[in-house]
């Protein structure tokens, strides 16, 4: 059975959006191989990973299980909407400083449903991280330094409205991290005291070699 | 990547048109899409055409029941007007429902009267499924069997399997009917409230008792006719009673139940119990309620030997076979357990560690 | 230079890849999208174990959108990772050993349409004898699965004695014997396999893939589809995740490879996750046998070890798999005697491989769960048991292994120290327990896996003259981190930001050779290459700055993007100006600097596994809590202290560590790569049982516990600034940690993963009634061992080679050459001066 191609207009990361595509499509099919957007990642097309996640009207799903022909009029937010007006989102910024990321294959749909979290609930516990990246494996992390750039995100976001955000925009630009004035010691350590650490030196005070 | 195959899609705006559509044949419903999507995906189903109930407004929405739906429902149970549930409403919109948590913060005792579907519904899948899935979808949820849920070419490798293009069950060769499990979680919370669903159709709606949906059948597992719709759930008020949900599974998230107990209760000031029903899921084909266990229970009060006895009761029927997670041995084995664990929470007892090292969490509200 | 000086080195740093990865900018090879291009399709077996009798592909080739159908008469050439196994065809020739096993190839406009036209290519197959447990393998020798291997269907069987084990029984107070399970497990990296295959302006082929081992998929393309090297550029993609599992050169890379050659279109290929399972190469599933004698005060006079590997149905790197078993035991704590036989059979299933510890987890569970026996027997705390038999550091082990540094024993006073060891040991509730292991691991293997002088790894530096620099290696970035290593020892030495330098990498046009992301070998080799190549470049720029502001050469220091006096610090010019001046002096200003490990004191046949230039070394405790009635289990807490050298991100490191303990309790609690074989009187089948990521059990973030991380410093000098490995050791001592932790809590031994709550309870049960409180294997069969190769230890005056093999030893071919200058076990005289002891 062949059936002619579908056609919708969508919101895709804030951006009016007109697609064709084969009809059997689902909308991860559609973002990567028709939108030409494939930070969205998949590894298993069954919803059994959670890789393909993005917002639709703002709520995490899986894409690998979302009809695109079901998708007129939505609004999808990708990981290439995160960013906005050239600053990418604090989520983004934790996540490359403290290690959340290492392949980067599972990042995409985690920080999509991170970022759904925050716009929910700005001061999340680490049981409600916990519960709410449930749905997403990460295979090189063990989860922990997600958990805690999650938490650092939550002490950068609060900055941003007393005008100190713009240290974050300084230290995108350096390699070198936002613990850098942690000693090897401490940051060889473990535990909770680590992420409070971490957390506060995300938001982000005089690090960086061009914060100097 | 995995890929669907070709189909027709309808995107119908109210139920009589959903129904005129789904009276043509060769046609499934789609709600959430994640059990029939990857069904489709592994060519278990290739309808050739879906109607997808995402623009139909009136199956979304939870409402304060209506009386005058002449539920011939479990009649101890139903007593003024309840809840309705839209079978279009998805299981995220569920949890969040005020009036389902009601009595319920996560803290025991629990006593909120529908708490066992909170839970039940709270540990579906993942938060990104729950999002999508509905509690309409998680009720008419396909069973589930280890020689079934496989792509095309592993089914061929097998030669196939009674439920899909061959002639065996695989996990009892010698067996006349399809082993499949039912493996949702809200049906025996539901079925544990004595709910009641609606079904529509070209030819016109009719009323039954959830726990009539199911059959004990792994492939007609529902008495749903291919042309009609469950368009809503029914909750009857339940004054008086709390209900839990405790569920096994390998993982805290992801992993459908190997096994659900659900049991809601009717206390009196003293303690003793007035009424009483247990409900396992994923030991059958259907949810399986226990009258035996809930029998042991009604004139006692909860005490650990009341709950014993209970618990040997309602587990004897289970019947787990080899095609889900874990053994099947043990999965028989720790029934007893499960439902004394669910027993002790409904008689107040704090089994929030238990939770946590079972569940892997304590339920959160959010 | 002290260590606190360094600027880049030891620093918590977003790493050099962190901003593509989190705005999804990376690209992965199933990201890649080219002009024209097709997609391929495998067909793959269905029977577990036939000849293939006929296909007919032509109804598959008439649907509409087909462009290809390719068979195994299309890739006659057979080829293989290890140069002894050469066993991989493309597509199935006339047999097929394994459900997933390839037959045929279809390539069409879009994966749908290839998908669809599977079903119209007819296979006609005659089925054969299936091979599911390896004890079957042993006791059938035909139909043979191979046509090669020692015998039957053993592929590989190995005994190796290094002095006299029965006399060291003898002399011991305690003989202990146990036999142990170690399920196998696979990788399940995110990203599924993909590749893109093209035909480039010229005509040559490029194939971009997901592959850890660029290099040898380079040499595999080259030899199986008959092109010259040189016209063949391998680019590995970052990895989605590799762990293993994307180091063997596989069948749907040189398929799409000639596909591309033949339609002159791009092909791609991705693979569904069922097809990850078939691919495999996971950890082998091993039956083992311990025997060990010790005095009364814990010192072991001697260990016998005897391993039962199943292979599934292919070599890949079975044969090192083999020896690994049987390598490491030696490096942690002092074994005078040692008797180690292996055994590899061929079984119908995917092939097993390298996973995370490769060969090695397996018998360290065995190890330390012994050592926890030994240690309950002799009334000895299980931590002060190991702390008194850790192995000498700057050693060379009865097996001719050389260590270096050890860091064990500091390892387990932090861990013992964290967790509070003394006071929760043996002192729990009833339910709750706590257990300890440790281990170790290489950093690098010490020989290439095809015989060669060369180095493993270069790199070569490009400066511009506007101070960035470009960095080369062939190295490839699965998610470890090896670009940041890359740039962050190019820029420590230069004196630049990380920011400065663009790692090039994984492309074999472009960079040179690195061997792979595999062996825990990036770190140490590609830094210490790097170090020498920016070593190089320092002195050119040093040269000309000295002689541009009057300068002593060795008064300048390079940092803070400036070369400037170390005692007049505001004399000195940028980095770029450096540059500019070295290239007034010298012209192009480029530099390359290469590693090869140290030459091996092992000569014996077989001792090419196992030697590293140094080792890691990590030391666990683990908590759980048991519920007697249903035998559920929950870890709550790991502590985990891992031997680093040195780390050069600590943020990677945590990572790396963190990340090992996840997959290590993946492996100790719920994965295993199982199969289900119906009735063979009504079916054939040989199936996975669940080849699917919901049925396999990843642990979610719900079953992930708190991990304690305590990194140990004592810099190697055979390391990169000091650094050993951290990508696969810290997942080692985990599980016998888990195993010793359930013991600590009720009583039961649980003597093979995963420790399921199936098998606590039926422990539980035994010990209810009286019988031993253990669930594990009873017996480990009898194998007709070969000859042992007799090798005398050091200490007996041994040489490292066997007294008694025929062909003695294997003629080591760098002295003969010359190449290197370094004495055995000790690095290389050109590395000595790296790292900061001599800036």
């Amino acid at each position: 059975m062949r059936i002619p191609h579908a056609h919708i207009t969508l919101t895709v990361n804030g951006e009016p959006t007109e697609v064709a595509f084969a009809p059997y499509k689902t909308l991860l099919e559609v973002l990567r191989e028709d939108l030409n957007l494939c930070g969205t990642k998949h590894g298993c097309e069954l919803g059994e990973c959670g890789a393909c996640a993005v917002l639709l009207d703002g709520q995490p799903v899986l894409s690998c299980l979302v009809l695109g022909v079901e998708c007129e009029g939505r609004r999808v937010t990708t990981v290439e909407g995160l960013a906005s007006e050239g600053r990418l989102h604090p989520l983004q910024e934790t996540f490359a400083d403290l290690g959340a990321a290492q392949c980067g294959y599972c990042t995409p749909g985690i920080l999509v449903t991170a970022k759904a979290l925050l716009d929910e609930h700005p001061r999340p516990t680490r049981d409600q991280i916990r519960d709410a990246l449930s749905g997403n494996l990460c295979r090189c992390t063990g989860y922990q330094q997600i958990f805690e750039a999650v938490e650092a995100a939550i002490a950068v976001e609060v900055p941003v409205a007393d005008g100190r955000r713009s240290v974050l925009d300084t230290r995108e630009h350096s390699a070198r991290g936002p613990s850098e004035r942690e000693d090897a010691s401490e940051a060889s350590g473990g535990g909770a005291p680590r992420a409070l650490k971490n957390a506060a030196s995300a938001s982000g005070v005089g690090v960086g070699p061009h914060a100097k | 990547m995995m890929r669907l195959p070709y189909f027709r899609y309808h995107a119908p705006r109210t139920v009589a048109e959903a129904a005129d559509l789904l009276s043509k044949g060769d046609a499934m419903i789609v709600a959430g899409g994640t059990d029939l999507l990857p069904n489709m995906k592994r060519r278990q189903q290739v309808p050739g055409t879906l109607v997808g109930l995402r623009n139909i407004a009136e199956l979304r929405g939870i409402s304060n029941g209506d009386p005058s739906t002449k539920l011939r429902v479990a009649p101890s149970l139903s007593r003024g007007d309840g809840l309705m549930i839209g079978a279009g409403v998805t299981l995220t919109e569920l949890v969040r429902d005020v009036r389902l948590r009601q009595g319920y913060g996560g803290q025991a005792p629990v006593t909120g009267p529908y708490a066992g579907l909170w839970q039940a519904a709270r540990q579906v899948a993942t938060p990104q499924l729950r999002n999508m899935g509905t509690i309409g979808g998680n009720l008419c949820l396909d069973t589930r069997c280890n020689y079934y849920d496989q792509n095309y070419e592993w089914r061929k490798a097998i030669d196939f399997c009674m439920k899909k293009d061959g002639e065996t069950c695989w996990v009892a060769t010698s067996s006349p009917k399809c082993l499949a499990v039912s493996s949702t979680d809200t049906a025996p919370a539901l079925v544990s409230l004595g709910a009641g669903v609606t079904l529509a159709s070209a030819t016109g709606t009719r009323h039954l008792p959830l726990a009539d949906l199911y059959q004990n059948d792994g492939i007609h597992y529902l008495t749903r006719r291919p042309d009609e719709i469950l368009t809503a759930v029914h909750l009857p008020r339940l004054d008086g009673w709390r209900s839990t949900y405790w569920k096994l599974r390998r993982r805290g998230a992801f992993d459908f139940p190997v096994l659900g107990v659900a049991c809601a209760l009717k206390l009196d000031r003293s303690g003793t119990v007035e009424a009483a029903r247990i409900v396992l899921g994923a030991v059958a084909s259907r949810p399986l309620e226990s009258s035996n266990g809930a029998a042991a229970l009604v004139g006692h009060a909860l005490t650990d030997e009341a709950i014993a006895h209970a618990a040997d009761a309602a587990a004897q029927p289970a019947r787990p076979m080899d095609n889900t997670d874990y053994t099947l041995h043990w999965r028989k084995r720790v029934t007893r357990d499960f439902v004394t664990y669910a027993l002790r929470e409904l008689r107040g007892d704090d089994t929030r560690e238990l939770r946590r090292r079972v569940a892997r969490q304590e339920l959160l509200t959010m | 230079m002290a260590a606190t000086s360094f600027k880049t080195i030891g620093k918590p740093r977003r790493r050099v890849d962190g901003r593509a990865k989190v705005t999804g900018q990376t690209k992965f090879a199933d990201d890649l999208m080219l002009p024209r291009m097709v997609h391929c399709k495998l067909l793959r077996s269905t029977l577990p174990h036939a000849r293939v009798v006929r296909i007919d592909a032509s109804r598959a080739l008439a649907h509409p959108g087909v462009h290809l159908v390719m068979t195994g008469r299309d890739f006659p050439i057979p080829y293989g990772i290890l140069p002894v196994s050469q066993d991989e065809h493309a597509l199935a020739i006339d047999r097929v050993r394994f459900v997933g096993d390839p037959v045929a190839a279809v390539i069409a406009r879009d994966e749908l349409t290839a998908f669809d036209a599977l079903d119209l290519i007819d296979v006609e197959y005659e089925p054969l004898r299936t091979f599911a447990d390896p004890e079957e393998s042993l006791t059938h020798s035909t139909p043979r699965i191979h046509d090669y291997g020692d015998a039957g269907n053993i592929h590989k069987i190995v005994s190796l004695g290094f002095g006299d084990v029965e006399q060291a029984f003898a002399d011991a107070d305690h003989v202990f014997e146990d036999t142990f399970f170690y399920q196998g497990s696979t990788h399940l990296p995110i990203e599924q396999h993909a590749a893109v295959a093209a035909k480039d302006p010229d005509g040559k082929l490029v194939l971009w893939s997901s592959t850890q081992t660029p290099h040898y998929v380079h040499r595999a393309l080259a030899k199986a589809l008959a092109i010259p090297a040189a016209h063949v550029r391998v680019i590995a993609t970052p990895n989605g995740g590799g762990f293993g599992g994307k180091s063997d050169p596989f069948n749907h890379e040189v398929v799409i490879a000639k596909a591309a050659m033949l339609l002159d279109r791009p092909v791609k290929i991705c693979l569904t996750r069922e097809e990850v399972f078939y691919c495999h190469r996971g950890r082998h599933p091993v039956l083992m046998h311990f025997k060990t004698g010790v005095k009364r005060d814990g010192t072991i006079t001697g260990l016998h070890v005897k391993t039962l590997l199943d292979g599934g149905a292919y070599g890949s790197y079975g044969v090192a798999s083999t020896f690994y078993t049987g390598a490491l035991q030696t490096v942690t704590y002092h074994i005078p005697t040692y008797h180690f036989q292996g055994c590899r059979v061929f079984t119908n299933k995917p092939p097993c491989g390298p996973k995370r510890g490769h060969g090695t987890p397996q018998s360290r569970f065995g190890q330390e769960i012994q050592l926890d026996k030994i240690a309950e027997t002799l009334s000895l705390d299980p931590a002060e048991l190991r702390l008194r038999i850790v192995e000498r550091p700057d050693t060379l082990t009865a097996n001719y292994l050389r260590i270096g540094t050890i860091g064990l024993a500091e390892c387990i006073r932090r861990v013992t120290h964290a967790a509070d060891w003394s006071s929760t040991y043996r002192k729990l509730p009833p339910g709750h327990g706590v257990g300890i292991a440790c281990s170790s691991y290489l950093s690098g293997a010490g020989l290439p896996i095809y015989w060669n002088d060369m180095p493993h790894s270069g790199v070569q530096l490009k400066l511009d003259r506007s101070g960035g620099v470009t960095a080369f290696c062939g190295a490839t970035e699965i998610g470890q981190g090896s670009d940041d290593v890359l740039v962050a020892c190019v820029a420590e030495i230069l004196g630049i930001d990380p920011i400065d330098i663009r790692a090039v990498t994984g492309d074999t046009d472009l960079t040179p050779v690195d061997l792979g992301s595999y062996s825990s070998r990036v770190t140490l080799m590609m830094g210490n290459a790097a170090i020498q190549a920016a070593e190089r470049a320092r002195d050119l720029l040093a040269e000309a700055v000295a002689s541009k502001i009057n300068v002593p050469k060795d008064r300048l220091v390079f940092a803070e993007r400036r070369v400037f006096d170390a005692e007049n610090p505001a004399t000195g010019v940028a980095f770029s100006d450096a540059v500019c001046l070295a290239e007034t002096m010298f012209g192009t200003i480029g530099t390359t600097g290469s590693y090869t490990p140290p030459r091996s004191a092992a000569k014996f046949k077989g001792g090419g596994v196992g030697p590293s230039p140094t080792y890691s070394y990590s030391a666990a405790i683990v908590e759980v809590t048991v519920e007697p009635s249903t035998g559920w289990i929950d870890v709550p807490r790991v502590w985990i202290a891992h031997d680093i050298g040195r780390a050069l991100n600590p943020t990677l490191v945590r990572g790396q560590v963190e990340g090992s303990v996840y997959m290590a309790l993946g492996e100790a609690l719920m994965e295993e790569q199982t199969f289900r074989r119906l009735p063979p009187r009504l079916s054939h089948a040989l199936v996975h049982k669940f080849p699917s990521m919901l049925e396999y059990k990843s642990p979610t973030t719900m079953d992930m516990p708190d991990v304690i991380t305590e990194l140990v410093e004592a810099p190697d000098p055979r390391g990169p600034f000091g650094a050993k490995e951290v990508g696969q050791g810290p997942l080692l001592p985990v599980m016998p940690a888990v195993a010793n932790a359930v013991y600590d809590a009720i009583g039961v031994r649980i003597d093979e993963v995963p420790i399921t709550p199936e098998k606590i309870l039926k422990a539980l049960d035994a010990k209810a009634a009286g019988k031993t409180p253990r669930y594990g294997p009873s017996r480990f069969p009898d194998i007709a061992w070969p000859e042992t190769l007799q090798v005398p230890p050091p200490w007996e005056g041994g040489d490292g080679t066997a007294v008694n093999d025929q062909r003695r030893s294997v003629p080591d071919t760098r002295e003969r050459h010359g190449a290197s200058a370094s004495a055995p076990g000790v690095g290389p005289r050109r590395y000595e001066k790296v790292g900061p002891r001599e800036r």
